[in-house]
């Protein structure tokens, strides 16, 4: 059967005209499927009977439970959840002082083949829609506690475009969750037109992976080098104004040896030059069967401090959750399913 | 590389062309051409689309560098936005394409190829720019029928040409998958380049396999039709 929850306010009025329904059913429907703790058609209650009966005959709710969730002793914990597909995503719940962050998957698996992710290893196995992305916050014990959402599970969120911006409008929408924009940044690694379309149609924060600056050392690291080259996306990035409130970063995964010398500070100075931007440093962590490692602490400083004196604004991200993969890049359902 | 300057004003610059030609070489896949304006490396790619107004797609240059013309090989994605029109479009139609652009090209030193289904074209094209001497090409497909060129690939490169097929069987045809063939082999060159071009769990699949059998990542270069 077909789910409400993941329909827009627009989705939910058509389909109530369609059945015969009053207009404000829709209205009703989005605060109970976004708002509430309710899990059902008939715990609807301010909908008539006959109006609960008729949804319900042709309607679910559409919430998923997740089927497995584990915990780091950091307090990150990281949940399974099935998808329509019988197929599986993970989600991470990472908690910091006060806040709570959900890092989301935005589809199965993925097609972009990064050499040091996980779920890049598993290819694609299928696209997740808005339901499915949101279902990831609404349905885990902390959902009302979540103060920050980033798209950067798995999946890269501009292959699913479509879906992507439907389920932030769900999120951000007045009727939805109410979320400031400003508490999601969706994270790419440089799909130019979805990238332009959601700096369009979106408020949310954008995150950029680069990994290095160099196009030759990149390509090596990101098959999307060869079709999106990083100029043209630090080109568009260059040409949109982001006002004052939207932040535009840059993720930089730090190896040893390949990404982490006073060369690659000099260029990231260059190309980054006129962009009001910051960069978040994160250590590799090693995955299996990739030759890569992961720079020590001491050239992690060093290398941000490097940055921050030429005036970029620069941080490294606590690695979290690191023993039960849900670290950056770690996710795959592999682990989770045995 | 061109200057940042000139890259930002004329890269991505979608251009209408006239469609030359556009036949169907095999089944639901096309070979289309135009006029050639400008230089590339073969193994670069172009945007190409039907509008300006709609994100264009990226496609292989599937024809030689001296050639008159630039081909592209495509295959029609039923649902999909650009590819069912393109299949349709006759010579002397007005579609908008970008310059060739991309890093994904090869020099004249011992390099492997692998490709799947239509990630042939960037290796067919290095073969038509004449660097095809000191290369193996191996090419997997589920179908006999999709090994694009093979007459020409099997005339000129000989034994250097190899066919995996998974899904029907033929003589001098490899039956099976490419990681079953490469995993078949004992020694694999491990100080030459790897290209590797097609669909992603091709690509993740091989690029593990040859850095498990000691090729180092450096040396591996991957295009993947997203
Ligand atoms: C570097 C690079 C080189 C490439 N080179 C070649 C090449 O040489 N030859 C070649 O044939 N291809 C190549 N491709 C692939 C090509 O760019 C196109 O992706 C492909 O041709 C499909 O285009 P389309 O517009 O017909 O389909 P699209 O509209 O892009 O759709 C593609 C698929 O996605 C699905 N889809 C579309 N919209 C949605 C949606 N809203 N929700 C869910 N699913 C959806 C469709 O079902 C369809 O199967 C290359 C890709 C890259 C990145
Ligand atoms: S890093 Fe992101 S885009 Fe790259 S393979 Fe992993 S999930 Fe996909």
């Amino acid at each position: 059967m077909e789910a409400l929850f993941g329909k827009t306010l627009n989705e939910l009025i058509a389909l109530s005209l369609e059945l015969g329904l009053p207009k404000f059913t829709g209205k009703q429907m989005a605060e109970w499927l976004y708002q509430k703790d309710i899990s059902s058609i008939v715990e609807m209650t301010n909908l008539s009977k006959k109006a609960r009966e008729l949804l319900s005959s042709k309607y679910e709710f559409g919430l998923t439970n997740p089927i497995k969730v584990q915990e780091s002793v950091d307090g990150t914990k990281k949940y399974l959840f099935p998808t329509a597909k019988g197929k599986f995503i993970e989600t991470a719940m990472i908690p910091d002082d006060d806040r709570k962050t959900v890092c989301v998957s935005s589809q199965v698996g993925c097609k972009m083949g990064c050499l040091f992710c996980m779920t890049g290893k598993q290819g694609f196995q299928g696209q997740l829609t808005a339901g499915e992305i949101v279902n990831q916050i609404r349905n885990i014990p902390e959902w009302h506690d979540v103060t920050n959402i980033v798209y950067m599970g798995m999946g890269e969120p501009f292959d699913n475009l479509e879906q992507v911006l439907k389920s932030l409008e769900i999120l951000t929408s007045e009727w939805g969750f109410a979320m400031s924009p400003r508490r999601i940044t969706v994270s790419t690694i440089g799909i130019v037109p979805g990238m332009m379309t959601f700096l369009n149609q979106s408020e949310a924060h954008l995150a950029v992976s680069m990994h290095t600056p160099f196009d030759d050392e990149r390509q090596k690291l990101m098959p999307v080098q060869v079709a999106y080259p990083l100029q043209e996306v630090i080109h568009e990035i260059k040409s949109w104004d982001f006002g004052r409130q939207r932040r535009v970063s840059f993720e930089y995964i730090v190896f040893k040896g390949l990404n982490d010398s006073p060369r690659h500070v000099q260029e990231l100075c260059k190309i980054l030059n006129g962009i009001k931007c910051r960069i978040n440093l994160i250590r590799f962590h090693s995955i299996p069967g990739t030759p890569l490692e992961g720079t020590d602490e001491n050239t992690l400083q060093k290398f941000k401090d490097m940055l921050n004196d030429k005036g970029i604004l620069t941080t490294i991200r606590a690695s979290r959750g690191q023993d039960i993969y849900a670290a950056c890049g770690l996710l795959s359902t592999k682990e989770m399913l045995g | 590389m061109p200057k940042a300057e000139e890259y930002q004003k004329n890269q991505f610059q979608l251009i209408p062309v006239c469609v030359t030609g556009n036949e169907e070489i095999s089944p639901g896949v096309h070979l289309i051409s135009w006029k050639r304006e400008h230089d590339f490396y073969p193994g670069q790619v172009v945007k190409i689309a039907a509008e300006t107004n709609i994100a264009p797609r990226i496609y292989s240059i599937c024809s030689g560098n001296d050639e008159p013309e630039i081909r592209v090989l495509f295959n029609v994605k039923e649902d999909g936005l650009l590819t069912p029109w393109l299949a349709g479009v006759v010579p002397g139609t007005e579609i908008w394409v970008t310059k060739p652009y991309g890093s994904f090209y090869d020099d004249k030193k011992p390099a492997w190829w692998i490709a799947t289904g239509t990630g042939i074209a960037p290796f067919y094209s290095m073969f038509r720019s004449g660097i095809s001497e000191n290369k193996i090409l191996i090419h997997g497909a589920r179908q006999l029928n999709q090994f694009y060129f093979e007459d020409e690939l099997e005339w000129a490169m000989g034994d250097r040409y190899v066919r995996c097929c998974s899904g029907e069987q033929a003589c001098n045809v490899f039956p099976g998958r490419i990681t079953r063939y490469l995993g078949e082999i004992k020694n694999l060159p491990t100080d030459i380049n790897y290209y590797l071009c097609g669909k992603a769990l091709m690509v993740v699949e091989v690029r593990d396999l040859l850095i498990s059998k000691g090729v180092r990542y450096e040396n591996i270069l991957a295009e993947i039709y997203f």
